[in-house]
């Protein structure tokens, strides 16, 4: 029997890999959010960074504690996705909500959104919208109490999103909706994340061109909400507004560039993709025009995440040389 | 030109400059050679001589005598100085011949040159294959004679001579096409004539231009088509290449004779028009022996039986630090614990670099890529869930068997999980699950 010769390693193969990697992935997500979370900053200053920050220092605790308490090693604490959880989250508050609310829902998001599944990649449910939809219940009124921008000066003591006026002050009669241009640049009043469509678009062209996100999503989203909402405006645009307004409106954008994206929870193939993308668009037309909420991205995106597990069962790529179904 | 391809796959750096400009060199045989009697799919040869005998250079060593093997020869001429066990770069130990070189290469070919042929009936081109050891030279041994006698039912329409060599690193098979043209097109030619194919196709990687030139050049009045594939990573695969070149899908667990098409390797070929031609049995082969952890890389025909050590040796040496050793390419090769096993039929290379040490594994994130890169149309992810919670009923339907162990899934993998590992333990357990309930 030959010796062995203790330098050479035994590995299977293959013997290459791609350099990308988990953590570049979700670091690549974080900077991606930078355009966002600084036009964030600039419409609602220091309410904006005070948000962000206490999201994401309390995602971070509440990762690690999680971590010690399952021996897993800590290590898994700079793979940067609960990170990406704390800010993702801070983006989807209203600017007024008090901080200790915040910061429970950023435990609520790591501890019951991810860790109790298991941590990274075992979750059903968008973390950072389990955390949100947690606050939309315990604290409803905080969570539907929105400041105007810095830049706006405003008398009155409320003051509504876009998605809000159009639907219960009736802003199309009235003229008052917003306008598509307020709306791009971001000077509207929302959660931190909603307001600048700019901002948004410039950190996910950013992760398609890395392709970090699976393009089909987003372009789903946006096709099915723009023609459910295309049909009512075109039947009556006295009383619907454009498709465009929706796409540009509230949350749909964050939703669609940054929430339904996560790997995590939705589907691995092209077909389950197309699909979940259309019903989370489906649903948001539906909550946004007959629903009792001006806004519905966020319950959209999480009733679409519980069916991943089964789009991923029944929309199995055809293997190779497998008979196409009649 | 438009060049032709299939759908998935990966681009890994080619790493082929190494040698790609470099011409086979012949390596002086060695002093002694050990001759493994197990050097392609099936079951091993029976040994013809014993210890003490003198034996010339391809006399037939060994006899593949069941349905499923091949024969084996030598490649020096020389004294049998042992006929008992040694290891193989499959990683186990094997019957083996070790032959001590006398230095004189006393051959017995070519007994006589045969005159025409192309005029040779299938059955004697079989029969000359057959008596050569010739096995599949891409990497995977299949007895060639075998591969030449598809079941009746399935006429061949098609030969497609594979020189795709889409393994990065490795350039043995470009320098065959561009030093050997003539010899792989009359292979070709031999190959069709055992099979009555009509239609004659040879596919090669966009990244090997002049290796496409040399062949079409060859190729003028004679029925062969070379076709340039785009180079992809498996391009060289058998059921990616046919349906890259003829739009036909081999049906899954089928063969390429299933859609009337075979397959061979350009070395392959060559080695069939030698032994159709010359009665030159397969005693030596062309290999790469490259990498970064090689210190002079070279292309080199070597004989069977050659350590590593002493190919290795013959290109300057191993560089320190080198701690990966694989025969064959990156993505296929598989990896060696030691340099004193012997260059086989397998051998398309001989590769050394310094590897990283692995990545740390995170748990799957359900990124999706291994399953926009599978070129099985696999979910390799959902294949490796299977077989670690092992369930592996599902891992079946979900096409586990498919895989053909190419490693897209794990290149790409962000996770860094080893997937074909996972699968392939998998595919072993599914199969002897499936012999234990026929048996």
């Amino acid at each position: 029997m030959p010796e062995k010769n203790n330098s050479f390693i035994i590995q299977s193969s293959p013997h290459l890999r791609e350099k990308d990697s988990v953590p570049k992935i979700m670091f690549s997500v974080i900077i991606s959010l930078l355009p966002a979370a600084f036009a964030s900053v600039y419409f609602f200053r220091f309410r904006a960074a005070l948000l962000l920050f206490s999201c994401l220092a309390a995602s971070l605790i509440t990762e690690a504690l999680f971590l010690w308490l399952r021996k897993r090693p800590l290590r898994y604490l700079l793979d940067g996705s609960a990170a990406i959880t704390g800010i993702l989250l801070a983006m989807t508050l209203p600017p007024s909500l008090p901080l200790e609310f915040a910061i429970i829902g950023a435990v609520v998001a790591i501890g019951l959104g991810k860790q109790a599944f298991g941590g990274l990649g075992h979750n059903i449910f968008n973390p950072a919208l389990v955390g949100r939809a947690f606050l939309q219940t315990a604290f409803p009124v905080a969570m539907t109490t929105w400041i105007p921008p810095a830049m706006i000066k405003v008398n009155t003591a409320t003051f509504a999103t876009p998605l809000g006026n159009l639907k219960f002050q009736d802003a199309i009669s009235q003229g008052t909706l917003t306008s598509l241009e307020e709306l791009f640049w971001g000077n509207v009043g929302g959660c931190l994340g909603e307001t600048s469509a700019l901002a948004l678009m410039l950190g996910a062209l950013y992760l398609l061109l890395r392709r970090s996100i699976d393009w089909r999503i987003p372009v789903g989203i946006i096709l099915s909400l723009s023609l459910f909402t295309g049909i009512f405006w075109l039947t009556n645009p006295g009383k619907y507004a454009s498709p465009l307004f929706h796409v540009l409106a509230g949350s749909l954008l964050i939703g669609a560039l940054f929430m339904a994206t996560d790997m995590v929870t939705s589907p691995i193939s092209p077909l389950g993709a197309w699909i979940y993308a259309l019903g989370i668009g489906l649903v948001i037309g539906l909550i946004r025009l007959f629903g009792g909420y001006a806004e519905g991205v966020m319950y959209s995106i999480l009733f679409m995440n519980a069916f991943v597990p089964l789009l991923n069962k029944y929309t199995r790529p055809r293997i190779l040389g497998e008979e196409r179904k009649t | 030109m438009r060049t032709k391809t299939f759908p998935h796959g990966i681009h890994p750096d080619e790493s082929k400059q190494l040698t790609a400009d470099k011409p086979l060199e012949t390596m002086p045989p060695p002093e002694k050679v050990f001759i493994p009697l197990l050097q392609h799919f099936g079951s091993p040869a029976e040994p013809l001589v014993n210890k003490g005998d003198e034996v010339s250079l391809g006399q037939k060593i060994g006899e593949g005598k069941t349905l499923f093997s091949a024969s084996v020869h030598s490649s020096v001429s020389g004294k049998v100085l042992a006929v008992d066990h040694y290891l193989h770069p499959g990683g186990n130990m094997v019957p083996a011949v070790t032959i001590a070189n006398d230095g004189a290469d006393r051959s017995l070919f070519p007994e006589k040159e045969t005159k025409d042929p192309i005029s040779l009936s299938p059955e004697e081109i079989r029969e000359k294959v057959k008596e050569a050891g010739i096995v599949g030279l891409g990497g995977a041994a299949f007895p060639t004679s075998v591969k030449l006698t598809p079941p009746k039912d399935k006429p061949i329409d098609t030969i497609i001579i594979n020189g795709c060599e889409c393994e990065p690193i490795l350039t043995a098979d470009y320098r065959l096409m561009l030093e050997f043209p003539e010899d792989i097109l009359k292979g070709a030619e031999i190959i069709c004539k055992a099979t009555g194919a009509n239609r004659l196709l040879v596919g090669i990687e966009d990244n090997k231009r002049s290796a496409f030139e040399a062949l079409r050049k060859c190729a003028q009045n004679t029925r062969a088509e070379i076709v340039l594939l785009k180079t992809k990573y498996p391009q060289g695969a058998e059921k990616n290449l046919i349906s890259a070149l003829l739009q036909r899908e081999v049906p899954r667990g089928g063969l390429p004779f299933d859609v009337g098409v075979m397959v061979q390797n350009v070395g392959t070929t060559k080695a069939v028009w030698e032994a159709v031609s010359q009665g030159i049995p397969l005693y030596q082969r062309a290999i790469t022996v490259s990498g970064p952890g090689i210190k002079e890389p070279k292309n080199l025909l070597v004989r069977l039986g050659t350590s590593f050590k002493e190919a290795v040796d013959f290109c300057g040496g191993l560089k320190g630090g080198s701690n990966l050793l694989v025969m064959g390419g990156p993505m296929m090769g598989l990896s060696q614990w030691s340099l004193e096993v012997p260059v086989v039929k397998a051998t398309s290379g001989i590769l050394a670099w310094d590897a990283p040490s692995p990545a740390s594994e995170y748990a799957c994130i359900s990124c999706s890529r291994c399953v926009g890169h599978c070129p099985m149309r696999l979910v390799p992810t959902q294949l490796m869930k299977c077989v670690k919670y092992e369930n592996l009923t599902l891992a079946e339907n979900w096409g586990i068997l498919d895989c053909v162990e190419c490693g897209c899934c794990q290149y790409v993998c962000p996770s860094k999980i080893p997937l074909v590992h996972w699968i392939r333990w998998g595919k072993n357990e599914v199969m002897s699950l499936k012999r234990k309930k026929s048996a």
